[in-house]
């Protein structure tokens, strides 16, 4: 099988060679590209599985280069940001990135976050009834949610708040985002209904709810879904 | 009154004070003008006019000067209410009293204005202090770790052969650290600098405050911290508006701080309550607490305690002060029984029961 291909693209040298060097050692081929111009003519010319993409390009916004990419490019793009500025990683969500990493970064955590990238657009396409993750267990058709083969009380909107996240396994999503999709636009602003109810779901299907694994705290920004595969 | 700040009220302010000043002496002197000399009244007014000079600007000293110069002409010279003298001697009193007012006004104006330039300068002077010790702390602050990683790179590069493996993973893991201790160092700066020009204004949101503590523990635990932290907040607590990247930023430094300079197995406890719709949050330690005499200065940017061990910039503290502050809270530093610090920080905000909620 071909290995995944991505495109990176930042105008840092060093990081460049530092992302070449730890994507080939763990089996990805890639693609480098310094500037905007160069980057959206090298995903365009041949699609790549996957973008990563500097926000501080020197010679085009970071931001209007995701949204030209958006247009047409429909597979994850990873934003990489020096700012560890919130407004600015909420704003590349908005504007359809997958992820965000802020530089300094880890290896480890960067590794992680592509798998679940690349894994979650593949199992997108598969329609299953019932999914299994780590304890957990939800059956789509029937509305229910298992711990241990125990059932869960969950309200509806835990169960919303809950679909919300598994379908979106990998991902950010905004407060903003999560508030318009469980309670509609007009809540957009109201951030204790989410506080509260994420507490809550965390208590039922949480091992530890104060040290949380499957809703990660994306601190300003949002909640991650993720779990360990 | 605080004496300083009629030199910074507005102008036209300064002369309707000058004025009443002037009118009121004069008009106190005028009712017992049958019982004193009008000489006497004219040092009464020089006195006022004195007086005037420390507290105003030029401008309103000098209209000072000049009304009482005519008033006392006008309602103590004899003849009364009229503007002229007959004796020589009045004439040559009230060309005096002009002058001399005018000298002393103007001298005393002279002298404030000399002793806020020596106050300037000596600010001044201070800042380079504080600019020379930042210098010196970050010197060696970022140059350890940066001697660290050229010197362990320069191993790893030219000595590759001669090195055992454990000697290079060594060197690797020293490498790690330094390059995050850089970072820390680094960020720590950012936030002094943003928080000095004032472009942090905090962001409020609500907040769960159990889920703020426990992620800051969890991610000071893993830097492999040797101290247990016990987290005692009430699982009730309401949510609290504020901003929450202050928060974190407040609680990492407190935390961090008392990792840093405690000793082994020390106990930290955090402890979180709602007072009055405000926030109180206690972070207590039962290490060796601060020398009793440098409590109110360990908030100071820069400060670092006298026999402290090397490392840190004194900026840690300095920055939960300036966070804390943003958010219209305090901070508050004790030291507790038998040994230990508590850090007890109270901010002010709006908060929400879970019970407020519209049911489903």
């Amino acid at each position: 099988m071909n290995k995944p291909e991505i495109v990176i693209i930042d105008d840092e040298l060093p990081i460049r060679k530092l992302l070449e060097i730890t994507l080939h050692s763990n089996d990805y081929s890639t693609r480098l590209a310094a500037t905007a111009k160069e980057g959206i003519l090298m995903v365009a010319n041949h699609p790549p599985d996957m973008v990563i993409l500097d926000l501080g390009l020197p010679d085009e916004d970071g931001h209007s280069v995701l949204k030209k990419l958006r247009d047409w490019y429909a597979k994850p793009i990873m934003i990489l940001s020096v700012q560890s500025s919130e407004d600015d990683i909420i704003k590349a969500l908005d504007n359809g990135a997958n992820d965000y990493l802020v530089k300094p970064f880890r290896t480890g955590e960067l590794l992680a976050r592509i798998r679940s990238l690349l894994r979650s657009k593949t199992e997108s396409d598969v329609a299953t009834a019932i999914i299994s993750i780590n304890e957990l267990q939800i059956d789509f058709s029937t509305r229910i949610v298992k711990r241990n083969n125990e059932i869960l009380k969950l309200t509806p909107t835990e169960y919303s708040l809950l679909v919300l996240f598994v379908k979106n396994e990998g991902k950010v999503l905004t407060h903003h985002y999560i508030l318009r999709e469980i309670w509609g636009p007009g809540y957009m602003t109201e951030s204790q209904y989410l506080r509260v109810f994420i507490a809550q779901l965390r208590k039922k299907i949480e091992k530890d709810p104060n040290r949380p694994e499957l809703i990660q705290t994306e601190s300003g920004v949002g909640y991650r879904f993720a779990f360990n595969e | 009154m605080n004496v300083f700040l009629l030199g910074k009220i507005s102008k036209t302010l300064q002369f309707v004070y000058c004025f009443v000043i002037v009118a009121s002496v004069s008009a106190v002197c005028y009712l017992f003008s049958t019982v004193i000399d009008y000489r006497v009244v004219a040092l009464i007014l020089l006195l006022a006019v004195s007086v005037v000079a420390s507290l105003f600007d030029i401008l309103p000293v000098l209209l000072a000067a000049v009304l009482s110069a005519l008033i006392w002409d006008f309602f103590f010279i004899p003849p009364f209410f009229r503007f002229q003298v007959h004796s020589t001697e009045d004439r040559v009193l009230i060309v005096m009293y002009f002058l001399i007012a005018l000298i002393s006004g103007v001298l005393t104006y002279r002298i404030r204005k000399f002793e806020k330039e020596f106050v300037h300068k000596e600010e001044k002077a201070n800042t380079i202090k504080l600019y020379n010790t930042l210098l010196n702390s970050l010197s060696h602050e970022l140059r350890t770790p940066i001697a660290t990683i050229i010197g362990a790179t320069d191993n790893l590069q030219t000595q590759s052969n001669k090195l055992s493996v454990d000697h290079k993973n060594e060197l690797l893991s020293e490498i790690s650290k330094a390059s995050l201790r850089l970072n820390h160092q680094v960020e720590n700066l950012l936030n002094m600098s943003r928080l000095e020009s004032g472009i942090i204004k905090p962001h409020y949101d609500w907040c769960d405050i159990n889920e703020v503590v426990y992620s800051l523990v969890n991610q000071v635990e893993e830097n492999n911290v040797q101290q247990k932290i016990v987290v005692k907040v009430d699982p009730q607590l309401p949510l609290f508006k504020l901003d929450k990247g202050m928060l974190e930023q407040i609680l990492y430094n407190v935390l961090n701080n008392a990792c840093i300079y405690t000793p082994a197995n020390s106990l930290i406890r955090i402890d979180a309550n709602c007072k009055s719709d405000a926030l109180e949050l206690i972070v207590e330690d039962n290490g060796f607490g601060f020398p009793q005499d440098e409590i109110k200065a360990v908030f100071d940017k820069f400060y670092r305690l006298k026999n402290t061990k090397t490392g840190g910039t004194g900026l840690g503290l300095s920055i939960i002060k300036g966070y804390v502050e943003g958010m219209n809270g305090t901070v508050n530093l004790q030291n507790c029984d038998p040994h230990g610090a508590r850090f007890t920080i109270k901010i002010p905000a709006e908060t929400s029961y879970l019970n407020n909620l519209k049911n489903e």
